[in-house]
């Protein structure tokens, strides 16, 4: 009997946490201290991917944007973090192998922080977004290197997504200065992929020049696609020389070469279509 | 001793009884010859384990701590032509961090999620699996690791994720006793590969994340009962305890989760402790933290402390000294090197603890000063802060958990180093039982990009490094070093890299197809020389064609 009751307790509070988990409202919203416990659990549980301040990392969104892919509500979001987005890279609570996971108020108090940390913009932006494709496949030259839902170029990386993952300021500093945030690969029990988009110029035994963006290398091999997009497959010890650099492939686009009016009907193409 | 007793269990009288029945006789002269190939591995062996280069029978190698195999069949000429011999699937995913044990033929490790098994050494093929079932609300820190297996007698010893100590029959790994170390629910766990000495298993805890109160344990080896417990947080009364503010001392961390090494000429166990807890706040836990961040001098017999070395006073940076420590002789000198954490290579006598040489043998700008001892010592700008700010080493270290190694023959210590620096910073966080417990965090700071991984040669007594190779990213590898006048090694890459003692230059490479998490060791079988690694999900070993 007295396990009975025990057993009862246990599910009527489980009930009542799972009615807590569901509720739509944030029990901490706008709560300044909240939010300052949010920020440090955000650092120790999201930083590592959503990086510092919640400006995106090498994997992980932008989570300043007020516009969000896979969350609208506080619920949403309660929801998101407790039990991971299926088909992506983010992980339920508890489940990196470091420990029993984030607490629901330690969750409410990241929901906080994020919010706290929101910049305002409006959900459409600003640019024409049907001019911006025009440019991005025609004029600007975009999709020589780039793709977007299965079309454009090689080279550089996929933007289909990259809409809906950076905020606007990012996008316009990427065209602007292409070298100054150059991927980072994950390195450690995060590394997934690599690629950096370095750009590497490879001087065969024949010398022949080979320049491009490396795919992968290790100590004794590089896999370089180049500007043709041919991947060639090369071994270190073989090649006369050998040489990468951290400045892009990509062109720097300066407002001599793409006007502020045209940059942002790129971007409001890119944000379309990465709202979808 | 038991098992041997059992099998050959009076082999005088045995002889006395053959004159009689030729079957007695058959069997004694088994135990003659026989049987001494798979005998007991007792204490007397393990003492002498350099006499026995075919078998590697602790997790580095022997009681010095200095991962060198005295095997040259494999060596600097025919080292480019060595192939892979065999591979074993455990079946686990992620980090394999298991360091293989080889008794007379019969290969011992350990897999994620607390499986151990037995190979046969020339093929690999599987003769018995053991794995633990765990419970899901384990609390390890980075990842259901394991880093290996202690054999002593007729028994192998694994330290488990739920803060076990249990003993399996080496020969079908059944479980012959289970005992309870501590509370898993806690945060207490076990990651480290168990020392066997005397008649002794000693094992040190894992939960520095979690304020757990650390300890290293040791268990009688045939019954499992716990014979000491040294716990590395002094209590109330005892010395050091005043180097704790308040009650912290209570939840103070300082883990012992990497394998020690045994001086039996003095009967001295050395043993490295980790980061006091919270590891990134110092507020509220005010003074020197003994004995975290420190390498201790214990009685073997009954675990009691002769002295101890403390390189990180009240460390803020998560930097555990818990690399292993390896014993050098130097003419009349008894010296223990440790290449640490916090970025120093020191040199340490170990009759008295005293330090002998502290040097920079990586990337840092924590400390830019030395005490009267010698020890470099933390400037003001290196604490972390609100807002955070960058220091070097990050906190993954200069060097972490991955073995080092020391040849005899070049006179030189390898270890796997990585320049990386962090923006660590801080905040105040409550204690709750079980909970991770770091006072805030740490990350990567773009400043030092790009992240420079080597594999580094240092000399012992000038603490000068004599040659390093770059590798393309950090590696979480150790190393072996063998009398064939190679080094061994792995890469963040899956490739198995021989390099030429010397120089450093490799000599040949081998892609494994999964990240190197784990230290290399060699053995013989049928006098046929091996180099066994772990890598991705399997244990692979090379020889020669």
């Amino acid at each position: 009997m007295l396990k009975l009751s025990y057993a009862a307790v246990i599910v009527f509070l489980a009930l009542d946490l799972a009615a807590c988990a569901a509720d739509d409202r944030n029990p901490l919203a706008g709560d300044a201290k909240a939010a300052k416990a949010g920020e440090y659990e955000f650092r120790i549980n999201c930083a590592l991917c959503h990086g510092l301040g919640a400006r995106g990392g090498g994997r992980g969104p932008d989570l300043t944007r007020a516009v969000k892919k896979h969350t609208h509500s506080d619920a949403d979001m309660f929801q998101v973090i407790s039990n991971g987005i299926a088909g992506t890279a983010m992980p339920a609570n508890g489940t990196n192998g470091q420990g029993v996971g984030m607490t629901d108020e330690e969750i409410w108090q990241i929901i906080t922080y994020i919010r706290s940390q929101e910049v305002k913009a409006p959900a459409q932006a600003a640019g024409n977004a049907a001019h911006g494709k025009d440019l991005f496949y025609g004029d600007a030259n975009c999709s020589l290197c780039h793709m977007v839902e299965g079309k454009g170029g090689r080279l550089g990386p996929d933007l289909t997504g990259v809409g809906g993952s950076r905020t606007h300021e990012a996008l316009v500093d990427s065209v602007r200065n292409p070298s100054r945030r150059l991927a980072w690969g994950l390195t450690e029990s995060t590394k997934e992929f690599p690629q950096e988009y370095e750009s590497v110029t490879a001087i065969t035994a024949g010398g022949k020049e080979i320049k491009g963006v490396t795919l992968n290398e290790d100590s004794f091999s590089v896999q370089i696609m180049d500007v043709n997009e041919q991947i060639h497959l090369l071994e270190k010890d073989k090649l006369r020389s050998f040489q990468k650099s951290r400045a892009s492939a990509m062109p720097k686009y300066g407002a001599d070469v793409l006007s502020d009016k045209d940059l942002e009907d790129i971007v409001a193409y890119l944000t379309s279509v990465g709202a979808k | 001793m038991k098992g041997w007793t059992l099998r050959c269990f009076g082999w005088r009288s045995a002889f006395s009884a053959a004159r009689r029945f030729p079957l007695t006789l058959f069997i004694a002269l088994q135990c003659l010859f026989i049987l001494p190939a798979h005998a007991q591995v007792t204490f007397n062996r393990l003492l002498n384990s350099t006499k026995e280069p075919q078998n590697w029978m602790t997790y580095s190698g022997d009681y010095s701590g200095k991962r060198f195999s005295a095997l040259d069949q494999i060596n600097l000429k025919n080292a480019p032509t060595m192939a892979a011999k065999w591979v074993y699937q455990t079946g686990a995913t992620g980090k394999l961090e298991t360091t293989p044990l080889v008794v007379d033929g019969i290969l011992y490790a350990t897999a994620q999620d607390d499986r151990a098994f037995a190979l046969d050494a020339r093929t690999g093929r599987p003769i018995w699996m053991y794995q633990r079932q765990i419970p899901t609300d384990i609390r390890p820190c980075c990842g259901h690791v394991n880093r290996g297996l202690a054999i002593l007698g007729d028994k192998v010893f694994l330290g488990t994720l739920d803060a076990h100590v249990i003993a399996l029959d080496a020969k079908t790994g059944n479980v012959v006793w289970d005992v309870v170390a501590a509370d898993y629910r806690a945060g207490h766990s076990f990651t480290v590969a168990p020392l066997a000495v005397k008649n002794l298993v000693v094992i040190g805890v894992s939960g520095g994340e979690y304020g757990v109160r650390g300890f290293i344990d040791a268990y009688d080896a045939e019954t499992g009962v716990r014979k000491w417990r040294f716990y590395t947080v002094p209590g109330t009364g005892e010395p050091g305890h005043d180097t704790w503010e308040g009650d912290s001392w209570k939840v103070g961390g300082a883990p012992a989760w990497n394998t020690g090494t045994y001086d039996a000429s003095t009967n001295q166990i050395f043993w490295p402790t980790g980061n006091p807890a919270p590891s990134n706040r110092g507020e509220g836990r005010a003074g020197d933290n003994l004995y975290s961040n420190s390498l201790l001098a214990l009685n073997a017999d009954i675990g009691k402390l002769n002295w101890y070395f403390q390189f990180t006073r009240h460390d803020e940076h998560d930097w555990d000294a818990t690399q292993v420590p390896v014993m050098i002789d130097s003419g009349d000198k008894h010296l223990i090197a440790q290449a640490n954490r916090n970025g120093f290579f020191y040199v340490i006598d170990r009759s008295t603890g005293k330090l002998i040489s502290a040097t920079a043998y990586g990337k840092t700008t924590w400390s830019d000063a030395k005490d009267s001892e010698g020890r470099p010592v933390a400037n003001k700008e290196a604490s972390p802060t609100l807002e955070g700010h960058t220091v070097c080493p990050g906190a993954l270290g200069t060097t972490n958990f991955m073995a080092p190694a020391y040849d005899p023959q070049t006179s030189l210590f390898y270890v796997t180093a990585r320049d990386q620096c962090d923006i660590f910073s801080t905040a105040p966080q409550p204690y709750e039982a079980g909970h991770a417990y770091y006072g805030s965090a740490y990350f990567p700071s773009e400043e030092g990009r790009p992240y420079l991984g080597f594999l580094k040669a240092i000399d012992p007594a000038t603490g000068e490094v004599k040659w390093k190779f770059q590798h393309t990213s950090p590696t979480w590898s150790g190393v072996l070093s063998t009398a064939g006048g190679l080094v061994f090694s792995g890469d963040a890459e899956g490739n198995f890299i021989a390099f030429d003692a010397s120089s450093g230059k490799p000599l040949w490479h081998f892609q494994m197809g999964g990240a190197v998490y784990a230290a290399p060791m060699a053995f013989a079988v049928d006098g046929k020389e091996y180099v066994a690694i772990a890598a991705g999900s399997a244990i692979y070993a090379f020889g020669l064609p």
